[in-house]
C-alpha cells in the first residue's frame, strides 16, 4: 500500500535534448541568473563557456512563467524549466555544447516568449553525446512497458490459480501460491500504485483502513490463511471467513486484477523515462519502509519475497535505462551495480525464489540490520538516477 | 607554509546559509592559522553574537575539545558495513570536507538545499538553511572495534598493528548496567553547536554521506552543557541542581592540556604497536549516566551537600570560600570530622585523591523520555577527553563506582571509548582537502 504516488502520470517530463548533467556545476561564468518579469527576460550574461550551465530563474512577474534554452533555429528545445510560480526561483541545469542559442522566458506560458540570442563559447570541456539519447529513451520506455505488461499477465494468471485454490478450501496450495504470485505484483508495485483506486482495493493492509472502511484484497485473504491467535489480533478471537465470504473475496481479487491488466494493456498506456527511474526509487522506498521492517506481511511473514521482487523491479528499471545512464553518469551506474550486487548477496543468504525465502520473523536483529544497511546503501545513489535520465 | 590557501572567493563557495555577510565571516575560519595551535580555544571576536561564531576547522588538534563548550550536542556512533579499506578512507575524506563546510556555516555542498537539477534530491538536507554556523564543531574518533573487531581479533582494515595500548577496553565498573546497543562503535562523531538544529543537521548530513559504508549504531542528544572548558564560561548546573566539574582542565591551561589531554610524542614509544599516529590526538571517554532524580529530590539539603561536597547555592567547597576556591580536605568541623566528607563526590573525584589526574570534561545533560515506572530517563552524558584512559579515567571511575556516595543516585547505562586523532593542519579553499590530509590520515593516509 503506497504512502505516496510517485508515478503521478500528470507530471510532465522535461524534454531535454542536451548532454549529461554533472552533479556539481562549477566553474567561472557557468552560474547565470534569469529575471523573468511580465515584460522582460534579463540574463546576467548573454554568453557562457560550454559545460554544465545553471540558470537560476526567478519569476518577478505576476503570472506563472517558463524558461527555455532553444537551439539556433529558435524552435528546438535544448532545455527547459516549467511552472515557475510568481516570486519563485528554480534552477535549470543542463550540459550545453558550444554554439549559438536563444533564451526565452514565457510569462503566462503562451506564445513564443521573450527571446534573445545566447552564445556558448568553446571551453574545451567534453560535453556528452546528444544524438542517440532520444532513441535510447524511447527504447527504454518501450522495454519497460513490455516488462510491466508481462508481469501483470503473470500476476493475473497466478491470481486466478490462487483464487481457485482458496475458494476450493485448498489452503495449503493457497499458502504456497501466495508469496510466489505476489512477486509479480511487487515487481511493478509503483505502476499499480499509480492507479490510486485499484491499489487500496488490492493491497491495503488492515492497519491502512480508516474506521468503517471495507477491507479487500490480498492481505484480507492473507490473514484468513494465516489466522492469528487472539493476542496477535487485538485480544479478540479471529473469526474465519465463511465459504461465501471466501468466494466473494477471491472473486473480487480476480476482478480488480483483471481491471489492472486491462489498464496496463490499453493502447494509450505508456511510460516516460523519468517515471521508470522514479519507480525504481519508489520500489526501494517500499523496501525501506514496509518490507525490511516486516510490516507488509504481518500474518504470513513472507516479506522477503516482496523485498526480493521490489529489488528485481528496480534492477529492471536500471537495466532499461542503462544505455542512457551509462553515457550520462558512468560512475553512478557502476556504483548502483555494486550496491545491487551487494544487496542481492545479502538477500541470497536468506533464500531464493526457487527454494523459498526465510520467514521475516525468523531473522535475527543483526540480519535485519544487515539487510537495512544494504537497502540504504542502494537507495541513496538510486535517488540520483532520475536527474541523470531527465538531464541526459 | 608556501601553499597556504588564499582567501576563498565567496562566489565559488556556494552561498553561505546566511548570505554574504555571514559567509564572509565564516569563510575566514576555513583558513588554518598557525597561531591557533595551542590557543584555538581563544574566543572568536567577542563582538559577534554567539550564534554567529565560527571556530576554525583546521588545526593541530581537532576542534570540539578545548573549544569553549557549546550549549548543545548531538553524538553519533557508527559501525562500518564494509570491509573495504578504500571505502573507509573515502568516507573519512568526505566527512572531512563536509564537516569543514558545515562548521563555517556553509551548505554540505556548493549546490545547497534548493538548487541544482529539479529531478535530483537536494544535496543539502536544508534544515539548517537560514541558520548561522552557531559555533558548530565536528569531532571524529575511532573505536577499538575499528582495529580488532568486536571480538578483539577481526582485523577488517589492516589496522590491528596500529591499535594503541591506551584504547584498551574499559573494565566493568561496580554497578554498571550497560546496554551493549548504546556502547562503543567503529566511528564516533561529536557535533556541538549553540543551536540544536545545527548540531542535528551535522549528524544528519554525515549519516547520509555514510550510507553504503557505515550505519548509525546509536545517537545521543545533549540539551545542555554541564561543564566549562574555558575560564570565560560559568559552570552550569546538572539535573541535581549542583555545579559540577569546577576543577575541569581549561583551554587556557597550556601545560595541563599537554600533561592530561593531548597525546605526546613520547607516548607512542611506550606502546607495543605503532601509535605515533595518535600524537596530538586524545581519547574520548563517554558514559551515559542516568540520574535517579526522583530519589535525589527526596533527599535533604544536608545529605545532598554532603554527597557532593559543595554548597548547592554557590558551588563552593564545604571547606569554605567560593566556587573556584580549592577544597581543603583537612579542614574539620567542631566535631572533629572533615567538612568535606571523605566519600563525597568532590573528594573522590579530586586530583589530590587520584595521583594528580585531571581530565577535560565536556559532558551534556540529556533526557530520553521516561521509563515504564513513570520516571524521567534523564541524566548526564559524561564526556572526558584524556591523554590515556588507563591512567586518566579508569582509576578515578573505579574509585567513584565503589566508594562515591553519589553512586547511589546514578546508573551507568552506556559507555564509549574512542581514539580521537589529531586535526588536519590545513584545509583548502572551498573546504577541499589539502596536502592529502583528512581526519584520520595519520592512521589511514
Amino acid at each position: 500500500m503506497p504512502r505516496a504516488r510517485l508515478l503521478a502520470l500528470a507530471v510532465p517530463a522535461a524534454v531535454l535534448l542536451s548532454g549529461c548533467v554533472a552533479n556539481t556545476p562549477a566553474g567561472e561564468g557557468r552560474a547565470l541568473t534569469v529575471d523573468s518579469s511580465a515584460s522582460a527576460c534579463e540574463l546576467s550574461a548573454t554568453e557562457a563557456p560550454s559545460g554544465t550551465l545553471t540558470f537560476s530563474v526567478t519569476n518577478t512577474g505576476d503570472e506563472t512563467t517558463e524558461f527555455y534554452l532553444l537551439a539556433d533555429d529558435a524552435l528546438r528545445i535544448v532545455a527547459e524549466v516549467e511552472n515557475i510560480g510568481p516570486g519563485l526561483t528554480r534552477d535549470l541545469v543542463a550540459q550545453v555544447a558550444p554554439g549559438e542559442y536563444f533564451t526565452a522566458c514565457k510569462p503566462g506560458m503562451v506564445g513564443d516568449g521573450i527571446q534573445a540570442a545566447f552564445t556558448v563559447t568553446d571551453s574545451g570541456e567534453q560535453v556528452g553525446p546528444t544524438g542517440a539519447v532520444a532513441d535510447q529513451l524511447a527504447t527504454a520506455e518501450a522495454d519497460y512497458l513490455a516488462y510491466v505488461k508481462d508481469q501483470v499477465g503473470s500476476l493475473l494468471a497466478g491470481t486466478q490459480e490462487f483464487a481457485a485454490a482458496y475458494t476450493a478450501g485448498d489452503d495449503d496450495r493457497a499458502r504456497e501460491l501466495y508469496p510466489t504470485v505476489r512477486v509479480h505484483w511487487e515487481r511493478i508495485e509503483p505502476v499499480a500504485e499509480s492507479f490510486g483506486d485499484l491499489d487500496p482495493l488490492l493491497d491495503a493492509r488492515e492497519a491502512d483502513l480508516a474506521e468503517g472502511e471495507t477491507w479487500s484484497g490480498w492481505h484480507l485473504i492473507e490473514k484468513d490463511l494465516w489466522q492469528p491467535a487472539p493476542e496477535a489480533n487485538g485480544g479478540e478471537d479471529y473469526v474465519a471467513l465463511t465459504d461465501a465470504e471466501r468466494t466473494a473475496a477471491a472473486d473480487d481479487l480476480v476482478a480488480q486484477t483483471e481491471e489492472l491488466h486491462a489498464r496496463v494493456t490499453a493502447t494509450d498506456f505508456t511510460f516516460e523515462a523519468f517515471q521508470i527511474s522514479n519507480g525504481a526509487k519508489e520500489l526501494l522506498d517500499e523496501v525501506a519502509t514496509g518490507k525490511v521492517t516486516g510490516e507488509e506481511e504481518i500474518w504470513s511473514h513472507t516479506d522477503l519475497w516482496d523485498l526480493a521482487a521490489n529489488v528485481d523491479g528496480a534492477e529492471v528499471a536500471l537495466g532499461v535505462l542503462r544505455p542512457v545512464a551509462e553515457q550520462a553518469d558512468p560512475d553512478l551506474v557502476a556504483e548502483l551495480d555494486d550496491r545491487f550486487a551487494a544487496l542481492d548477496a545479502v538477500l541470497a543468504e536468506h533464500g531464493s525464489y526457487q527454494n523459498g525465502f526465510s520467514a521475516y520473523d525468523e531473522l535475527t536483529t543483526d540480519e535485519v540490520q544487515a539487510l537495512a544497511a544494504a537497502v540504504d546503501a542502494l537507495a541513496e545513489p538510486l535517488s540520483g538516477l532520475t536527474a541523470v535520465v531527465t538531464g541526459a | 607554509m608556501t601553499d597556504e590557501p588564499t582567501r576563498p572567493d565567496v562566489a565559488n563557495q556556494g552561498v553561505s546559509r546566511r548570505g554574504a555577510l555571514a559567509g564572509g565571516l565564516a569563510l575566514g575560519g576555513l583558513l588554518a592559522a598557525g597561531g591557533f595551535a595551542g590557543g584555538r580555544a581563544s574566543a572568536p571576536d567577542p563582538g559577534l553574537a554567539t550564534e554567529q561564531r565560527t571556530y576554525p576547522f583546521a588545526g593541530t588538534h581537532q576542534a570540539g575539545i578545548v573549544t569553549p563548550q557549546q550549549d548543545r550536542m548531538y553524538l553519533a556512533a557508527f559501525d562500518l558495513t564494509t570491509d573495504d579499506r578504500a571505502a573507509l578512507v573515502d568516507l573519512l575524506r568526505r566527512w572531512t570536507t563536509t564537516a569543514a563546510r558545515l562548521t563555517q556555516g556553509l551548505f554540505a555542498t556548493a549546490t545547497g538545499f534548493a538548487s541544482g537539477p529539479y529531478d535530483a534530491p537536494p544535496e543539502d538536507t536544508g534544515e539548517a538553511a537560514d541558520l548561522p554556523a552557531s559555533g558548530l564543531t565536528v569531532t571524529v574518533g575511532f573505536g577499538r572495534s575499528l582495529f580488532v573487531g568486536t571480538d578483539g581479533r577481526t582485523d577488517r582494515f589492516g589496522l590491528a598493528g596500529h591499535l594503541p595500548d591506551a584504547l584498551a577496553a574499559l573494565p566493568h565498573f561496580p554497578g554498571d548496567q550497560l546496554d551493549a546497543a548504546i556502547c562503543d562503535g567503529d566511528l564516533l562523531v561529536q557535533a556541538c553547536a549553540d543551536d540544536p538544529q545545527v548540531a542535528v543537521h551535522a549528524i544528519h548530513t554525515l549519516s547520509r554521506a555514510a550510507f553504503g559504508t557505515a550505519r548509525v549504531r546509536w545517537t545521543q542528544l545533549g540539551f545542555g552543557r554541564t561543564s566549562a572548558t574555558s575560564t570565560a564560561q560559568s559552570t552550569p548546573r546538572n539535573l541535581f541542581g549542583f555545579k559540577d566539574g569546577t576543577a575541569n582542565v581549561k583551554a587556557e591551561e597550556a601545560a595541563a592540556l599537554e600533561d592530561h589531554v593531548w597525546v605526546q610524542p613520547s607516548d607512542a614509544e611506550a606502546h607495543a604497536g605503532d601509535s605515533a599516529w595518535m600524537t596530538g590526538g586524545t581519547y574520548f571517554v563517554g558514559r551515559r549516566i542516568r540520574m535517579l532524580m526522583e530519589t535525589w529530590d527526596r533527599t535533604s539539603l544536608r545529605e545532598q551537600e554532603t554527597t557532593i561536597g559543595r554548597s548547592k547555592r554557590e558551588g563552593a567547597p564545604l571547606s569554605g570560600g567560593t566556587e573556584h576556591t580549592a577544597p581543603d580536605f583537612a579542614a574539620a568541623g567542631g566535631d572533629g570530622r572533615p567538612l568535606i566528607d571523605a566519600t563525597s563526590h568532590v573528594h573522590l573525584a579530586h586530583p589530590s585523591a587520584n595521583d594528580g589526574v585531571r581530565m577535560l570534561r565536556r559532558g551534556y545533560t540529556f533526557t530520553d523520555g521516561n521509563d515504564a515506572q513513570g520516571h524521567l530517563d534523564a541524566g548526564l552524558y559524561f564526556i572526558a577527553y584524556v591523554r590515556d584512559p588507563r591512567t586518566g579515567f579508569v582509576p578515578v571511575q573505579q574509585r567513584l563506582a565503589s566508594a562515591d556516595r553519589l553512586s547511589e543516585y546514578l546508573k551507568h547505562t552506556g559507555s564509549a571509548l574512542f581514539a580521537v586523532p589529531p586535526g588536519v593542519a590545513r584545509i583548502g579553499t572551498d573546504a577541499a582537502l589539502s596536502g592529502g590530509e583528512f581526519l584520520g590520515s595519520t592512521l589511514l593516509g
